[in-house]
């Protein structure tokens, strides 16, 4: 500009000034549009337990029940498939579950509280797909000859044991989480919470 | 544009005359006319490869006016029905059944998205044919990369509005990407999704970024594009500035004004164009799966995911590159090394410009090395497509690893062999 010889420093500064407190607000004023994005808390409350019932459901036999919109699925393991999951603790990622994908009291062996029952959210660890079963042991599986029975994911081939733990050098970095549940008597799993009437 | 004043539109005495004068007094019409088509001078060798500009701007017409037409009937709302049926997916098929050529809309809206990639990959190879993106075309290239960016996250969004069982299981699997990311993924996931899994609000939030917010930036993007290019001037298949030889007017001898020229020319490539649309959108909508995937006709359920899930076929080669890193090293794990991998291989195109070495733009003078590499190159984009829609297998995964490795190696290893090649010299001027 031609006046730049004559340019007044304090109306400058106060042009600058104004410049950025209007910023500050301008960025304080994005706050509220942003926040829209987490989850309401419709979303928040919908969260509730769900009891499930496990009498009926036979050993080597498995059901699926949804809890806060996903597939949480209940394995009544038989002795067999239990023995399985020993012999292949070196091909999984973390046999035995250092890493925080499971409640204090299912670290261990067979992921579980009562070994004969599996309780998993049934979505995959890399992206989110939903594993399918493949309990055929053996060559008769499709997947190899020592298959010891586990799942699959279709979506890009990461493969699970019984126990819900992630084999080595899979695109899925953890083990299959498993929800907080507790025991409300033998055969009633209550999937969401670690109290009895909590 | 400094010399709108000069020439301003004169009247010939005319009502149409007066009329053209007064707007030009207050704005720049004729300006505007003449320096993006009257009077812009493109190279008059354009060949084949420079029908895809004009059609993907055609494509974007045909997207944004069967969108406007889609939105008054469809209903972004995943809750379910008296039937049992998400009202989502419902609201899909009553286009398809029920609205008066609500079918047409909706198979050119959908058959568009499809073309609309194929258009801008043939475009984007032209310019790695011609090193179009060459000083001092970096920008017109940079806008057109964000184009592609845009373009890929309006397909995805779009894709999740018929809430059909691809729809949904092909989002969970591209939104789950950001849980990769250490720390944060987790809860920026969750913020993305604004609930626990895929549910209605993140559908709502798909419907508002594909019908408002991304068609916006994407049409800002394209009038920067096009400003860019207009300001420097177009490349052509010789890759020689024809600015640098102009006549006593300034006027580039190679050069002729892109209307009448081009636009007429342009409209043959048009008509070619529609010919193949409508085979499809009349004969086979939903391209033998590829283009509307069969799962996507059951409704989206959370408990099952299809046996077989695969994106449509303009993302394949990007998920095949996902899915080839499944060994964990330098304390960071498969998955996000798949993340990574991916967006580096849509980010690295912005670097091109930078990455070639070579002497001359156009293959017609370059050595052998960069004709293999870019025909290698071109393989390999192809066989990672194709993997991306199969199931995946151990030897598969051997595969689309080793595509993975040249695929970036052709961007990695760029300015190495690009200042190696044994380049012919370029003409001085085109040679038609």
């Amino acid at each position: 500009m031609s006046c730049d010889d004559k340019v007044d420093c304090g109306r400058r500064r106060l042009l600058v000034a104004t410049s950025v407190a209007g910023g500050v607000a301008g960025v304080a004023a994005a706050i509220p549009f942003v926040s829209t994005f987490a989850p309401s808390e419709r979303a928040k409350s919908a969260g509730a337990p769900v009891e499930v019932d496990v009498s009926k459901l036979a050993p080597g036999e498995m059901m699926t029940v949804e809890w806060r919109g996903k597939p949480v699925w209940i394995i009544h393991r038989t002795k067999e498939m239990l023995e399985g999951l020993s012999k292949i603790a070196d091909k999984v990622a973390d046999p035995q579950s250092d890493r925080q994908m499971q409640p204090a009291y299912a670290k261990n062996e067979y992921r579980s509280i009562k070994p004969e029952y599996l309780v998993a959210i049934g979505i995959c660890t890399h992206l989110g797909c939903s594993p399918t079963e493949k309990f055929k042991t053996g060559a008769e599986s499709g997947i190899d000859a020592d298959w010891q029975g586990g799942f699959l994911c279709p979506c890009h081939g990461s493969t699970f044991d019984l126990a819900g733990r992630v084999f080595k050098n899979k695109p899925a970095p953890d083990n299959l989480e498993i929800p907080p549940h507790v025991y409300l008597s033998d055969a009633k799993i209550l999937i969401g919470e670690d109290k009895k009437g909590a | 544009m400094a010399a709108a004043n000069a020439e301003k539109y004169k009247t010939d005495g005319t009502a149409a005359g007066n009329l053209l004068e007064w707007v030009d007094a207050r704005f720049p019409l004729m300006s505007l006319w003449n320096d993006h088509l009257a009077k812009y001078y493109a190279p008059k060798n354009f060949n084949f490869w420079y029908f895809f500009g004009s059609l993907a701007l055609m494509v974007l017409v045909i997207q944004i006016v069967t969108g406007i037409f889609l939105v008054m009937h469809y209903k972004p709302d995943a809750s379910l029905n008296a039937s049992g049926i998400p009202v989502a997916f419902a609201s899909v098929e009553y286009i398809m059944r029920d609205v008066p050529w609500g079918w047409l809309i909706r198979y050119f809206h959908s058959t568009g998205a499809s073309a609309f990639f194929i258009v801008v990959y043939l475009h984007m190879f032209r310019g790695m044919l011609y090193g179009s993106y060459r000083k001092p075309r970096e920008l017109v290239w940079i806008f057109g990369v964000l184009i592609f960016l845009c373009l890929m996250a309006e397909a995805f969004m779009g894709y999740l509005l018929p809430w059909g069982q691809m729809s949904y299981w092909g989002a969970q699997v591209i939104l789950n990407l950001f849980t990769a990311i250490p720390f944060i993924g987790n809860d920026l996931t969750l913020f993305i999704r604004g609930d626990y899994v895929i549910a209605d609000a993140t559908l709502n939030r798909m419907f508002s970024f594909h019908v408002i917010a991304v068609p916006l930036v994407l049409i800002g993007l394209v009038a920067a594009h096009i400003m860019a290019l207009h300001e420097v001037g177009s490349n052509n298949p010789d890759g020689v500035e024809i600015k640098k030889k102009k006549d006593a007017n300034g006027i580039p001898l190679d050069g002729i004004p892109f209307h009448p020229y081009y636009t007429v020319k342009d409209i043959v490539g048009v008509v070619v164009f529609l010919m193949f649309f409508s085979v499809v959108v009349f004969f086979m909508p939903e391209g033998g799966g590829y283009f509307l995937e069969f799962n996507n006709f059951f409704p989206a359920d959370p408990m099952v995911t299809p046996p077989h899930i695969a994106p449509v076929w303009y993302f394949t080669p990007y998920y095949s590159i996902l899915r080839a890193n499944t060994v964990n090293f330098f304390w960071i794990d498969a998955k996000l090394w798949g993340v990574i991998f991916m967006g580096l291989g849509v980010m690295v195109f912005f670097f091109l410009p930078w990455l070639d070495r070579s002497p001359v733009k156009s293959i017609r003078y370059r050595g052998p090395i960069y004709k293999w590499a870019l025909g290698i190159f071109v393989v390999c984009f192809f066989i990672l497509g194709y993997l991306g829609m199969l199931a995946p297998t151990p030897g598969r995964t051997l595969v689309s690893q080793i595509c993975t490795i040249i695929y970036f190696a052709f961007f990695a290893l760029m300015p190495i062999y690009t200042s190696l090649d044994k380049c012919k010299a370029e003409p001085e001027r085109v040679t038609g």
